[in-house]
Order: structure tokens, then sequence, then C-alpha cells
């Protein structure tokens, strides 16, 4: 019987909590869920205090603090404080808006180990015009220099779409002078509000590969030296699929404003009830509840997943993807050739070529008519 | 002595600020901690980074694991071989 089998999974190693999904940004390729929580049911200190004790006394390790914008949180000082002390490696995921420098030392006096600083460009015209504010770019770099002042590690973080991708080499440049220890370059995961875009952010072919190479030429003169380039492509073009977070509940556990918890940032968009963090327990949730134990393992997956020998290294791919896109989530995902839907994958592609749709941003005033088509 | 043990042994290693090394009791292990990333160590390697205190030279590190480990047959060539595997995996710089 799977419940048994399943009954000592591994432990949630990363989890990710998100405080809340306010944000000063309004990033067309924003991945947050598109009917947007308000902030009166975001969950209060003292649960999120319980839930990253509950965490880590599985097993978790690393930890993120992200949103929306988590230093829109008051109380972050005190839950990064709280993490430390239980031995947490703590990241923050943050646009940088709002991070004073009094804040930045009371985050280093609180414990915080790391911070992941998010650009949309690397000039202030696009940049601002990207997150959709003014003077955005402006008080990044500004965030930059206060991060690697307070000599916390800095990972930036660079989101390509087709409108920026073409400006790489600005993009690393502006790595090595802000001097990044890592510097993710990661093209768009198309869910939630980029899934609505997606036919304008997808980058051509030839972009992706253009963009590649001169990654690798920028990487092949450094000789090991700062910042470490890692660059993330999409798999619209590929034909197997990524495993969906390492294995659907397998090392993962986010957990969003309103206390849900999640085996990736976007299954919420699936038709499967999750439980939540405000009436159960991190342990009762990760072990034991449906949602996490539908997707574990290979046991349920689908023809031809289920007799193909590559099962154990993606697990059928994402659901979220294949629920996106074929309207059915246990389907496999069809960026794998040898899933009966393939064909999507092409017909995303040749969409993006001329797009359909104006290109909308994150914004609450007009999440509200789309959730409503 | 070889090579890499020549211009090695004087050196004195310390973890590069970008990495937290501590033990998982989940894990039963040590850990090296980094963002957003986590590297499951050996027994010997663990042993190794607890001597790595940025006053050690490398072959203080092997003295005072040949007092803790007198029967480990081949430790020093070990010592040098992970010195050189942490600095290439960013793990350790030199003082
Ligand atoms: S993607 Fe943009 S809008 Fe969405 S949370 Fe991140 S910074 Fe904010
Ligand atoms: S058929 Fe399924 S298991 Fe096989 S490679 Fe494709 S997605 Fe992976």
């Amino acid at each position: 019987m799977s419940e048994a089998k399943h009954s000592q999974p591994g432990p949630p190693l990363w989890l990710l909590a998100e405080l809340t999904y306010e944000c000063p940004l309004h990033c067309p390729y924003c991945s947050n869920p598109v009917n947007l929580g308000s902030r009166e049911q975001e969950c209060d200190t003292d649960t999120w205090l319980r839930v990253l004790s509950e965490a880590r006394a599985m097993g978790a390790v690393q930890l993120g603090f992200s949103g929306g914008e988590p230093l829109l949180r008051k109380d972050l000082e005190v839950l990064v404080k709280h993490a430390s002390d239980l031995g947490f490696y703590t990241n923050l995921i943050t646009s940088g808006i709002g991070l004073t420098e009094k804040r930045i030392a009371a985050l280093r006096e609180a414990g915080l180990d790391h911070i992941q600083l998010s650009f949309q460009a690397a000039n202030a015209d696009a940049n601002d015009l990207i997150g959709n504010k003014r003077h955005s770019f402006e008080q990044k770099l500004k965030v930059a220099k206060l991060v690697k002042q307070y000599e916390y590690p800095m990972v930036l973080n660079f989101c390509l779409t087709a409108q920026n991708i073409d400006q790489i080499d600005d993009v690393m440049a502006l790595s090595c002078e802000l001097d990044g220890d890592y510097v993710e370059l990661a093209t768009v995961q198309y869910y939630g509000w980029a899934y609505l875009n997606r036919d304008h952010l997808l980058p051509a072919k030839a972009q992706l590969e253009a963009a590649e190479a001169k990654v690798n030429a920028f990487r092949a003169q450094q000789q090991g030296k700062s910042p470490h380039f890692i660059f993330v492509t999409p798999d619209y073009y590929e034909d197997r699929p990524k495993a969906c977070m390492n294995g659907w509940a397998t090392t993962f556990l986010t957990v969003t404003p309103d206390g849900s918890a999640l085996p990736c940032h976007s299954a919420k968009i699936l038709p499967l009830t999750f439980p939540n963090v405000k009436n159960k327990s991190i342990k009762a949730i990760w072990r034991e509840d449906f949602s996490f134990n539908h997707f574990r393992g290979t046991d349920w997956l689908p023809s031809p997943c289920k007799t193909c020998d590559e099962k154990e290294k993606d697990f059928g791919g994402c659901r979220c993807q294949a629920y996106m896109l074929t309207g059915d989530m246990y389907k496999t995902d069809p960026v794998c050739s040898k899933s009966p839907d393939h064909s999507l994958m092409a017909q995303a592609v040749k969409n993006s070529e001329s797009p359909s749709r104006e290109l909308v941003y994150r914004d609450p005033k007009v999440s509200i008519p789309i959730t409503e088509i | 002595m070889n090579e890499l043990s020549d211009s090695l042994s004087g050196k004195v290693p310390k973890l590069n600020r970008l990495f937290k090394f501590q033990f998982e009791p989940a894990q039963d292990c040590y850990v090296l901690l980094f963002p957003e990333g986590m590297v499951k160590l050996n027994p010997s390697a663990s042993e190794i980074l607890l001597q790595v205190n940025g006053e050690r030279t490398i072959s203080d590190i092997i003295d005072a694991l040949l007092t803790k480990f007198p029967d480990a047959e081949g430790l020093g060539e070990d010592v040098f071989a992970f010195f050189e595997h942490a600095e290439e995996k960013r793990w350790i710089n030199y003082v």
C-alpha cells in the first residue's frame, strides 16, 4: 500500500517561507498566483515561529524568506533570529526595495546568512520598465553595495526574458562590477503571472543559444574567479522534463503567506486540497497529508512514464506544467518527447512569435478581472 | 615529498566566508551550507575541516590528525588531496 511505503519520506530539507504576497514591484513574470491573497490572511509571527521550529526539528536546513517582498514584514528580524538560533542557513530573497542600511545591519545582527537580490535588467530604463516602478534600479545598486559592505554572500538574480536576454553582456558586466558571489541567469518559469505573459516573455531559441554561448565564453576567460554564473534555461525547447523540485514532496516545502503548505511554490494552481500550517503540524503535513503523498514516488505515474526507464530521473516532470498545458495534472509533462501532448510545446513557441494579448503586469487591481475570466 | 605537498604544507587554510560548516543531527553528518545549497561531508573530510581555523598550516593539521588517528594510513596524502579538492570547490581559501 502506498501509504505504508511513504510513511517515512526524507526530511523537507528546504523550507521556503513566503511571508507576504505584497510587493512594491509589478513584474509581468512574477510566479505568484494571479489571485493574490489579502494581508489579513497572512500568518502571524507566532505561527511562523512554530513552523520554523517544527520544520527544523524534522531536519530542514535551508530556509528561504521570500514573498512578494519579505521586507514588508516588520517581524522579519524576529523570524531570522529564531531561524538562525535553530541552526537554519537563512536566505533572504528580495527585490532590495526597502532594504535600508539600518535593516541590513539588524538582519546581520539577527544572524541572516545570505541575501539574494533580484534585478529586472542591467540598466535603469529597462529595469524600471519591467518592474513597473521608477528609481528601483538606483536603489538596487545601493543595496548591492551595502550587502557587500556588511559581508553577506551575495547572489544576484537576473530574470531573462525575450525583452532583455540580448543584453546579457551588460548583465555579466554589471554582476562583476557589483562583485556578486553567484549570479543566476534564469529564464522565467511560466507559472502564475508569468504564464499569462508567456507568449511575450519566452525568448526565441536562437536568442537563448546566443546568450548561452556568451556566458560560456565569459566563463572561459574568468579562470575560476567570482562571480560564479549559473545559466538556467527554460525547458520549452528541451525533449526531457526537469524533475519537479527534485521529486514531488521529497526535498522542498513551501509555506505561502496564508499558511498553505505546498510541495512546490506553484502547486496551488492544481485541483488538490492543500493543508494549512495554521491547523496542522509540519510533521503531519509532510508525512501524512493526502496531497503530499499523491505524487510521491513513481507508483502513480501515467503511461508512457510507468514503463519508461528514465522515470527515476524526472518522475514524469512537472505537475503544474502538465496541468497548465494539458488541463490534466496526471499526465506526462508535455516537455517530454515521449508525451502524446509534446506538440503543445511547439505550439507555445509558435505563439510566442506572435503574442495574442497585451503584457499583463502583476497588480492587485488587474488581478481581479483576470481571475474571473 | 612531492610537488603538491611541497607547495601546500606551509599554507594556512581558512573556510571561505560563503560556507558554513556544521553538524546536522537529521543527516547524522557534518555539512557545508552555502546560498541555497548543502554538501554532505564524509567522516574524513569532516575531521580535516574541524582542524581548519585560519591559523594552523596544513602540516600542523596533519600532525594534529596523526595524534588523533595514529593508525591511519596515507593520512598526509589524503589531507593534501582534500585541500586540493576543497580549493577547487571554493570551500576554503588560503590566508
Ligand atoms: S517577480 Fe517581481 S512582482 Fe513578483 S514577487 Fe518578485 S519582484 Fe515582486
Ligand atoms: S516518459 Fe515520463 S518518465 Fe520517461 S522521460 Fe518522459 S517524462 Fe520522464
